[in-house]
């Protein structure tokens, strides 16, 4: 069907299915620390503040976990139904981890969930707040998990292989593979870059409309401060995490660089712009910076670092997509680093929150670090291939065999239903952050719990059940 | 070590099936009631009744997917691509159900009619497909071996064959059964009349279905009449057919009393939990029927084993939640408050 083979269907679909997912669990994990956080402001200072925003955020975060738990049980059928022979390859060691990440979402969720949504009047201020900071807690142990199992196809260790399968020789080792760590720390600072990013957006909006009240102050100003450390932070995580890829997958760093191979004793140049080409082993279009690339892959001036004709033509992953996609990531990244400078300059100059195009540039970038983070998934993830376990198990051999027009048709179902589902649900989530943080009414507060018409399990239902269209909640 | 793994895998597999099945059969079966009633008043209250109830199913799911995968990763890859489409269709039927549900709530009165259109859509595409998908694994999954292991032999479209058809028609019918009894337990007046005289119907068809497909099974597998009609297992089974009976006397007659309560509900999920049980006798030891047993598609005992440690511990707190949602949840109806 238009020259894709079964083999493209299936992994258009799992790329797909994984992206529109990634979204709403990176946002759950930023925002379940901001609203910790938030909390543990307002119990100690008791500014009225911090309460409307926690009340404010609550809501949009109720509705994306919703989503999100939504969005995730076509993830956990999608290994069998499409990626049959990695499931039996691997099933060993990514099944168990991905039990244990479910068992702590279900944990969460019949617990500690119910009573941040609805137990503000019914448990103490101190009992509610352990339940938000366990939720956050929560996100980031499942987030582990995640990473663990990710990690570990990127960087396998601790396994044997029997009977042709995998078979693990000792967990610690599998869950802490060389990756792991900074792995694990680039995708947390990442939700919480691209929460800030949001969060910053959304007070921008408010302060462009001249909704100038105290708590879009205060969530636009905390924001700017999150952005100011985390930008940078992500930047250094992200070195790391590259200098530990060329370490272990050095293919994966040659396509992104657009690196075919050395010339002599020469140092590398930093490719700025280039359209690798697969089919003849070249650049086209190229612009370079002489030694940088040197500088920035080994942080020596005269480094060298393999170059993709180093590795086998059938070894090597598309470096056409990932040399853009990394780039698109640390575009993003350097712009949300400007941004937080230059917000950083406002503020001292007490121009921050009246700077139009500071606002406007704000709010304009609000999705970067999500995009962000979806174009790194797709660098690491398709600099993986051709392996789906790296060194293992090749993606080819991993897939089930469908016909393409089975996989077409659901494919195209996917496309469709999740557009009109998802739409509907991020134009509702747009509704609730136009309608602003309301100083908050404790006797309108969300009920729930065991007997009451709202349960724990519907995060979705503590946010209000009609929004007008003139933006406020009803 | 004279532990079992995968047998007690297989148990807590089998379960937690069951407990999806307890936990949104009643409001798939609403889902598929809603066509029959066009208040708009009526309709909230239906799904104001399992409003407070109907969570945590979608984890369930994802729990059984999950805990397949760890402790039964062969049969998960085989069933799973061979289920591919129903498997698929049944997804986005629960995406639709479980968005319809929170978002009918929240949407403007002149867009709420698109919200039901899903929900019963959902229910119905849900509920038909989980059943298929049952009919066909149960009716036997074609397996080849290959250099990598054995695969699903089978086409895109093996499930299109009348058992599993029947097998869909036959859940539709049990979900819509919980659904009716558990209205009649959750609500009065006009809505638990029409209800009332729903079920006896929904019931015989019910009846119907097991029938079917307890006569069918054993005629198409030899293995399956091995296993019910020769002793000394016989003498083991014979309660299962007793039990059914029974369940049914006890559901006609429970629905032709004064004041129905939660009689009808409780023998239709007993009739449902005496089925269910009847296939898996049938199916024993095989997780891909009728070739691979549980100890052939089982994982490594390192990840069983593993796995095994935090499910034993969370599990529990999980359905003891559960339970004390439900107990708490029951009380208040004792006491005649409604929910909004």
């Amino acid at each position: 069907m238009l020259g894709f083979t079964a083999l493209d269907l299936a992994r258009i679909q799992f790329g797909f299915t994984v992206s529109f997912h990634i979204i709403f669990p990176a946002l759950s994990i930023g925002l379940a620390s901001y609203l910790a956080v938030l909390e543990l402001c307002w119990l100690r200072t008791k500014r009225e503040v911090y309460r409307d925003l926690y009340h404010f955020w609550l809501k949009i975060f109720a509705v994306n976990f919703g989503i999100g738990v939504v969005s995730g049980i076509v993830l956990a059928y999608q290994f069998g139904t499409n990626w049959s022979f990695f499931s039996q390859f691997a099933g060993g060691i990514t099944g168990p981890l991905l039990t244990y990440e479910v068992l702590t979402a279900f944990f969460l969720e019949a617990g500690f969930l119910g009573v941040m949504l609805f137990g503000w009047n019914r448990v103490g201020p101190a009992l509610h707040c352990f339940a938000s900071v366990m939720v956050a807690i929560g996100t980031l142990i499942s987030t582990t998990w995640i990473l663990a199992s990710n990690s570990f196809m990127q960087t396998p260790q601790g396994y044997a292989i029997e009977n042709g399968v995998l078979v693990p020789a000792d967990w610690l080792e599998v869950i802490f593979n060389p990756s792991f760590p900074y792995r694990l720390l680039h995708m947390s600072v990442g939700a919480f870059l691209a929460t800030a990013m949001v969060v910053a957006a959304v007070g921008a909006w408010h302060l462009l409309r001249k909704n100038d009240t105290p708590a879009v102050r205060t969530m636009f100003s905390m924001a700017m401060w999150m952005l100011l450390v985390t930008a940078p932070l992500q930047a250094l995580l992200g070195d790391a995490h590259g200098i530990n890829t060329l370490e272990h997958q050095p293919a994966k760093i040659a396509g992104v660089e657009g690196h075919w191979q050395n010339q002599g004793d020469e140092p590398l140049p930093l490719i700025v712009f280039a359209i690798p080409d697969m089919e003849n082993e070249t650049n086209h279009f190229q612009i370079a910076i002489p030694r940088m690339g040197s500088w920035i892959l080994t942080h020596t001036w005269g480094g060298q670092i393999k170059g993709l004709k180093d590795f086998p033509k059938e070894d090597r992953p598309n470096a056409t997509i990932i040399f853009f996609t990394f780039r698109a990531m640390v575009g993003l990244g350097m712009a949300m680093i400007a941004l937080a400078l230059w917000a950083a300059w406002q503020r001292r100059r007490h121009a921050m929150y009246s700077s139009p195009w500071l606002l406007r540039v704000t709010t304009v970038m609000g999705p970067a670090g999500l995009i962000a983070i979806l174009a790194g998934w797709y660098t690491t993830e398709i600099g993986r291939q051709p392996w789906v376990v790296y060194g293992l198990l090749r993606t080819k051999d991993a897939v089930s065999a469908h016909a393409v027009g089975t996989l077409a048709l659901s494919l195209g179902l996917f496309i469709l239903v999740y557009a009109f589902v998802f739409g509907v649900a991020i134009t509702y989530i747009f509704r609730l952050m136009r309608s602003g943080p309301a100083r908050f009414d404790p006797g309108h507060a969300a009920t729930g719990g065991p007997g009451q018409a709202h349960t724990p399990s519907r995060p979705l239902s503590a946010a209000p059940d009609q929004i007008s269209t003139n933006g406020s909640a009803q | 070590m004279g532990i079992d793994l995968s047998a007690i895998w297989a148990v807590i597999i089998f379960i937690g099936v069951f407990m999806y099945v307890v936990m949104d059969g009643f409001d798939l079966g609403i889902g598929m009631l809603y066509p029959f009633v066009p208040d708009r008043h009526e309709r909230d209250v239906m799904m104001n009744t399992v409003a407070p109830v109907w969570d945590g199913n979608e984890t369930w799911l994802v729990l059984g997917g999950a805990a397949l995968f760890a402790a039964f990763p062969r049969a998960y890859a085989i069933v799973l691509s061979a289920l591919y489409l129903p498997l698929i269709f049944m997804l986005l039927g629960l995406i639709f159900r479980g968005i319809a549900f929170e978002f009918r709530f929240k949407a403007l009165d002149h867009e709420r009619h698109i919200w039901d259109k899903a929900f019963i859509g959902g229910s119905l595409t849900a509920a038909f497909f989980q059943g298929v998908s049952l009919g066909a694994y149960v009716h036997g999954i074609a397996v080849v071996s290959t250099p990598a292991g054995p695969q699903y032999a089978g086409g895109a479209l093996d499930w299109l064959q009348p058992f599993p058809i029947m097998c869909g028609l036959g859940v539709m019918v049990a979900y819509s059964l919980l659904g009716c009894t558990w209205l009649i337990f959750r609500t009065e007046g006009e809505l638990q009349k029409r209800m009332l005289s729903t079920a006896r119907p929904l019931a015989l068809l019910l009846v119907l279905a097991i029938i079917a497909v307890s006569i069918w099974t054993p005629l198409a597998d030899p293995d399956v009449a091995a296993r019910w009609f020769t002793m000394p297992g016989m003498l083991w089974f014979v309660p299962v057919p007793v039990l059914v009976v029974v369940g049914v006397v006890l559901l006609l007659r429970s629905l032709a009393g004064d004041a129905p309560l939660h009689g009808p509900f409780l023998a239709s999920l007993g009739l449902i939990f005496l089925g269910y049980t009847g296939l898996a006798i049938s199916i024993w030891p095989n997780i891909v029927p009728p070739t691979i047993s549980i100890w052939a598609a089982a994982s490594p005992p390192a990840s069983q084993g593993f796995t095994l440690v935090g499910t034993l511990v969370i599990l529990p707190i999980i359905l003891g939640y559960s339970c004390f949602s439900y107990y708490v949840f029951r009380g208040k109806v004792k006491l005649g408050e409604g929910y909004h």
